[in-house]
């Protein structure tokens, strides 16, 4: 049994949008002043990695690449759950959800 | 035969063209809303547009869980405390230096360029052909065999990374209960 091959384009297709990804989230980051926005841009370079990681486990056909991906899946949660929690102590306190604006760490 | 491969060949291309072309057009919208509840819808696009990349790539488990876990649980949190912080006018875009933009969307042209082009002078020779796999690769079973043999460590560990996060959510959410009579009385 020979196995499935990779119908469709090659591997180097999906790591350009992977590329893509992690470019326009990292802009996200750098350019966008709304802590939630700022959250929602870091997702999408935790996705541009996790694109990548699977394009190369389906390429060499080994599985831990889709392990790590499942553990970058795993991490953005817990990263999401502090991000999100930071937010909404900041909201109780009145604060700004500017990032420039939050620039001290003082309790 | 030649015929019935080449029809599935071009069925997945199409499907790649959309999917491709929709998680390039909802990551662009991600970032260029001002509003972050329509930000987290267009997130929620990408999210399922890259699991049918996924499923291009037969990582099926992967976007099953994708699609149950980022764009269900995560995603929902997200929308839930969007609309809990409520309709705050913010500055979104403006307010920064002009000279602070133009040096981040060249910083972000710069990764782009970057990862393109050592994956195309490294790697293109040898992304040309992908090895086969068999039925069994990326099948729930198949993920559960390596979580439990071969990564067994990572397995114990995400567990612990999610267990601390939860606390850390649940820490940072009494904090911010304990202090409001003091400023209510302040």
């Amino acid at each position: 049994m020979l196995g499935a091959a990779l119908l469709g384009p090659g591997v180097a297709w999906y790591l350009g949008i992977a590329a893509f990804l992690f470019g326009i989230g990292a802009l996200g980051v750098l350019i966008r002043r709304n802590l939630l926005i700022v959250l929602l841009s870091l997702e999408l370079m935790l996705n541009g990695a996790n694109l990548a990681l699977i394009a190369f486990s389906r390429h060499a056909g080994n599985g831990a690449g889709q392990i790590f991906a499942l553990a970058v899946m795993a991490v953005a949660a817990s990263e999401v759950c502090v991000g999100l929690g930071l937010v909404v102590a900041l909201n109780r306190r009145r604060l700004s959800l500017d990032v420039d604006a939050l620039s001290e760490l003082r309790g | 035969m030649i015929a019935a491969y080449s029809a599935g060949g071009a069925l997945v291309w199409i499907v790649w063209v959309v999917a491709g072309f929709a998680c390039l057009a909802s990551g662009v919208a991600v970032v260029s809303f001002s509003n972050p509840f329509y930000s987290a819808l267009a997130l929620i696009g990408n999210l399922g547009s890259l699991a049918v990349l996924y499923l291009l790539l037969s990582a099926e488990f992967v976007a099953a869980a994708q699609v149950l876990v980022y764009a269900g649980a995560v995603m929902v949190m997200f929308v839930f405390v969007i609309a809990y912080v409520g309709p705050r006018v913010e500055t979104p875009w403006a307010g920064a230096p002009g000279w602070q933009t133009i040096a981040a969307v060249l910083a972000a042209g710069a990764i782009f360029l970057e990862i393109v082009v050592v994956i195309g002078l490294k790697a293109s020779n040898s992304l040309l052909h992908s090895e086969h796999v068999n039925r069994t690769f990326g099948t729930p079973g198949w993920i559960g065999r390596l979580f439990l043999t071969d990564h067994l460590l990572a397995f114990e560990i995400t567990s612990i990374v999610l267990l601390i996060a939860a606390v850390g959510g649940v820490v940072l959410g009494s904090h911010a209960r304990r202090r409001d009579p003091n400023e209510a009385s302040a």
